[in-house]
């Protein structure tokens, strides 16, 4: 780790002019960021710790939940009108990390959080696009079983390693941010980007822009939605697939779906071709299957990650049935 | 009468220390005027380092030194070998590059984050060279070893193999293949080591030998070992990569000596996929004969492995083959292969752990080939004595291991065609494996004298790795003296005392029990030839042997492991759910403790059946996977109610205490009961360790 200035802002105002600098780096709960900066990754001049503005409050209206983005995953995970009325996004923070790791992370450091690719990770690894723009990608021929199979480039691989922002995308979440120029809200969907030709640039964010609450609507869907996970251990592991999905039925058919996908893309990912197959069709294991067949299309695998082209269908059957048969 | 000790699941008399924080390890025991060092390592496999450029490094505020391969002090001492445990070391005395991580530098600051940050600052040019790291790639090139381990043949044969293969009437031929994994012990290697003077040093060590360490330090500075004081009270757990000295131990004391103040060092989790050794790859053809009626007619096991370019390592993992059934034909041989990686080194069980998951999977295989039950088969085979060494068992309880864990399991009720067995959408299976594992004794030595206030003070060298040898030698010198347990003090981990072996190969109490009971012994029979004589004066000691009448014995213990796993029918996802082992090795010292070495084998086993998995990548050589959310262990989760049977067992010709050893066991066995149960929910058999969703789509 090398030295670097920490700075803990009292106000918004003191946060974002801190936060702007390309050289400053934002930390909440500082599960990642210490990690990175102990790897030498993250090389900061300026920390700049938001646990002072961070909102930690956790608000239901007639709309739906608002949730601060210091409030911790924990918090989230078990507040009891989520466990029952957005089952998929408790599911998928309780499958991720570990205890303790969820009683520091925050909702906004989850959504921000770095890929595991190793290659990124490893600093005496030259070729990262990520890490080193232009360097090249060490992964791509690389030891890659963990690695996107979706929203892939020539310039990277790495998948997004968030389980909630899965669930939180199958919900419809929607991000509000501040800037120094004004808040915005955008679309879970909008927030996170491919790599393409710019793999450093992970989100729409601006420099210095915060991510403040984050909002989920309540519905039925969400009602009727959950997550499903498969990894190599029980407990604190990355996602090998996995699936958020929330379901409208009317009577035994599919009215409306959402389907998300993790641990296989290199964002939070929606198989819309999978949603709209299943509308109008009804909800059983056969439509479930043909759907999900839709969710790998356009997929690019290595030798490495191919088996993920087979597992994660069946992960989003799985996760159908279970959204098929609760609430 | 005093009650005896031995045998009961007292607590560790060193658990309240613990549990309390107070039990100082090597790397924070309170030393003034400390410094700290970081090592920094190769980003190459192979090659030359060409330039490192240390002085924006040197110049960052705090730094003492940056020691480097063009101004480290030259230690000619450093080229011998002490022993056959010890490895060739990297102490920046020449500018080769033989693995990824290897040390290129040692930088000293006033602080350990001043260190870690300076040593970002360090930048290296190389040679550009390829590595050859794919043992795949490079397996024509094996040649055989000096030794399957430190100390047996490389290659055995009895009978006559191929002609017995030939003729069997059944027969199994197969490739399993095992990975690298990783010791990864709570506690990271880490020292302090401190000069007194040019030539007199002590070294704070987390070690599993620290007559070792002694050994190997005094030779590198050229200094007598008499001068060298090795202490480790306190161990966060070995596995084997403690059992040797290794490079970091002897860069800490250059760097102190360099510097003129005592120097601590730590290694980080990702060093310690690099510098302190590891489980090889094994690539193992097992090949078996039988007749109809299920009868061993031939074995053979050729096992290929990986070492280092500069030292050697033959991972044994052949040995229970020789011996672990009856059978006239047994035919092995171990073959190594020079890569460009670290040396790897003894892990729990090694040979044995990688081994049985070979052998053990193959009779299962067999037994399906056969149409018999596989524990039947087992059965069927039982050596009633070794036949590698032609000599009687010193005991063996096998039988009894097979009838009491398979009782408890239910084993009769298992239906035997895979995927035969449902619990809603899981598969449900059922797998059996024999565990074994040497009983081994070295000499030791001990002291015991009786204090002020009558109670006994034991002292031999030794070290407690987590095992419990604080507990179990109070114990026994307790029970030799007639005295309560809470009256005996026990000192070890300190090379001022009693010399002993290394703490390994599961011989602590064997070798330095039979010592300590010796020594008590002694000081009880000086006792009572001196009446007249002040107590406190007198002092017991021993110097113990092996046991002379294990000469014409083959000494094992032996168990046997009954496993269920469920297969979620469509994800493919493993979990062990339910597991009873049962065990037989002599005298249980202290059921409690006992029953921890067994469990911690059986965790590993499933670790070793299901996680452990270290991944170099092919180009680079480097270690992928270098951090414990990467390098999957067992979590509690992972983990069901494991049962354990402590099947009793008098041995009195393997040592003076009976004790056969079980810290290595319970991992032996494991793999292939588990890789069996895998096989019977789903059909599919999985050669390649780990068994993961990928294998069983």
């Amino acid at each position: 780790m090398r030295d670097f200035e920490y700075v803990s802002p009292r106000n918004w105002d003191e946060a974002l002019s801190l936060g702007k600098p390309s050289e400053s780096r934002f930390v909440a709960g500082g599960t990642l960021m210490i990690d990175l900066l102990r790897l030498d990754v993250e090389r900061p001049a300026k920390l700049v710790d938001l646990n002072g503005v961070l909102s930690t409050d956790l608000t239901w209206n007639e709309h739906g939940l608002t949730v601060g983005a210091g409030v911790k995953n924990t918090d989230l995970a078990y507040d009891a009108r989520v466990v029952s009325e957005m089952p998929a996004l408790s599911q998928a923070l309780l499958s991720g990390a570990s205890p303790q790791l969820r009683n520091m992370a925050t909702v906004g450091g989850n959504l921000l959080q770095r890929t595991r690719c190793s290659y990124f990770r490893d600093v005496a690894e030259s070729a990262c696009n990520k890490r080193k723009p232009g360097s090249g990608c060490a992964a791509l021929d690389g030891y890659s079983r963990m690695h996107a199979v979706l929203g892939v480039s020539d310039h990277c691989i790495a998948s997004h390693p968030s389980d909630m922002a899965v669930a939180l995308l199958a919900l419809d979440a929607v991000v509000r941010t501040r800037r120094s120029h004004g808040p915005r809200e955008l679309p879970l969907a909008d927030l996170h980007v491919v790599p393409g030709d710019h793999p450093e640039r992970e989100t729409q964010l601006e420099p210095g822009e915060i991510i403040t609450e984050v909002f989920v609507p309540s519905s039925g869907m969400a009602r009727r939605s959950a997550y499903v996970k498969t990894r190599d251990r029980a407990s604190y592991a990355f996602a090998l697939a996995s699936s958020a999905v929330a379901l409208e039925l009317d009577g035994s058919r599919v009215k409306a779906a959402r389907i998300a996908l993790g641990g296989v893309a290199t964002k939070p990912w929606r198989a819309l071709d999978a949603e709209a197959a299943l509308i109008g069709q009804p909800a059983t294991r056969k439509s479930f299957e043909a759907a999900a067949r839709l969710a790998v299309q356009g997929a690019r695998a290595t030798p490495h990650n191919r088996f993920k082209l087979e597992l994660l269908p069946r992960v989003v059957v799985r996760a159908l049935e279970q959204a098929g048969t609760s609430a | 009468m005093t009650e005896q000790s031995v045998g009961k699941g007292i607590d560790r008399v060193d658990g309240r220390l613990k549990v309390l924080g107070q039990a100082q390890y090597a790397a924070e025991v309170p030393v003034a005027n400390v410094l700290h060092a970081v090592i920094v390592t190769s980003a190459r496999a192979r090659g030359r380092l060409q330039r490192l450029d240390a002085q924006p490094a040197e110049r960052a505020p705090g730094v003492i030194a940056v020691l480097t391969p063009f101004n480290a002090t030259k230690l000619p001492g450093a080229k011998t070998k002490a022993d056959p445990l010890d490895r060739v070391l990297q102490l920046l005395q020449d500018e080769a590059i033989a693995y990824a991580d290897q040390p290129i530098a040692v930088v000293v600051a006033d602080t350990l984050e001043r260190a870690q940050g300076a040593a970002e600052l360090l930048v290296a040019r190389y040679t550009e060279e390829t590595p050859s790291v794919s043992l795949e790639r490079a397996q024509s090139k094996a040649y055989q070893p000096k030794t399957a381990g430190p100390r047996e043949p490389a290659d055995s044969s009895r009978g006559d193999v191929a002609k017995a293969l030939e003729q069997a009437a059944v027969r199994v031929d197969q490739t399993y293949t095992t990975p690298m994994q990783n010791h990864n012990p709570m506690e990271m290697h880490g020292l302090t080591a401190v000069w007194q003077s040019k030539d007199s040093l002590t070294l704070y060590d987390t070690s599993q030998g620290i007559f070792g360490v002694r050994k190997k330090v005094a030779q590198i500075f050229e200094i007598p070992a008499a001068n060298v004081r090795v202490i480790s009270r306190y161990v966060g757990g070995g596995f084997g990569c403690k059992g040797s000295p290794w490079s970091h131990v002897a860069l800490c004391a250059l760097a102190a000596r360099t510097v003129g103040r005592p120097v601590r060092l730590s290694l980080s989790r990702p060093q310690m996929f690099s510098l302190v050794g590891y489980r090889p790859r094994t690539i193992q053809r097992l090949s078996l004969g039988a007749s109809r009626d299920g009868k061993l007619s031939a074995i053979r096991h050729d096992v290929v492995s990986e070492t280092s370019q500069f030292d050697e390592f033959s991972e044994p993992s052949a040995l229970q083959s020789r011996m672990l059934y009856a059978c006239p034909n047994v035919a092995t041989t171990h073959r190594l292969v020079r890569l460009d990686v670290p040396t790897p080194t003894f892990m729990r069980a090694p040979g044995e752990a990688s081994g049985t998951f070979a052998l053990e999977q193959a009779m299962d295989e067999l037994a399906y080939a056969l149409d018999l039950d596989p524990l039947e088969l087992r059965l069927r085979n039982y050596a009633e004595r070794d036949l590698n060494e032609d000599k009687p068992w010193s005991s063996k309880s096998l039988q009894q291991c097979y009838r009491r864990a398979a009782q408890k399991f239910g084993w009769a009720k298992r239906r035997p065609t895979p995927g035969s067995q449902r619990d809603g959408h899981l598969l449900v299976g059922w797998g059996v494996a024999t565990a074994t594992y040497p009983a081994r004794q070295s000499p030791s030595s001990a002291s015991a004298r009786v204090l002020e206030d009558g109670s006994l003070l034991v002292k031999a060298g030794t070290q407690d790795i987590g095992t419990g040898t604080y507990t179990i030698m109070a114990q026994i010198a307790a029970d030799t003296f007639g005295v309560p347990v809470e009256r005996v003090r026990f000192e070890l981990g300190d090379t001022d005392l009693p010399e002993t072996p290394v703490s390994g190969g599961s011989q602590t109490a064997a070798s330095t029990g039979t010592a300590v009971k010796a020594a008590v012994q002694d000081l009880k029979d000086k006792l009572a030839a001196n009446p007249a004589a002040k107590p406190t004066e007198l002092m017991g000691e021993a110097k113990t042997q092996e046991n002379p009448q294990r000469k014409g014995y083959s000494c094992h213990s032996f168990g046997a492991h009954f496993v269920e796993v469920k297969v979620d029918s469509d994800l493919r996802e493993v979990r062990v759910t339910r597991g009873v082992s049962a065990f037989a090795a002599g005298t249980i010292l202290n059921r409690k403790t006992a029953h921890s070495q067994f469990m911690g084998g059986m965790v590993w086993g499933i670790g070793f059946a299901l996680h452990e998995h270290t991944v170099r990548d092919e180009r680079s050589g480097r270690v992928v996977t270098r951090d414990l959310a990467d390098y999957h262990v067992p979590v509690n989760l992972d983990v069901p109610d494991l049962e354990i049977i402590m099947v009793d067992e008098k041995d009195e010709i393997v040592n003076a205490v009976g004790a056969k050893g079980i810290g290595e066991i319970g991992i032996t066995g494991m793999a292939a009961a588990i890789a069996n149960a895998v096989y019977h929910a789903t059909g599919k058999r999985v050669r390649d360790l780990p068994i993961t969703i990928d294998k069983l789509l």
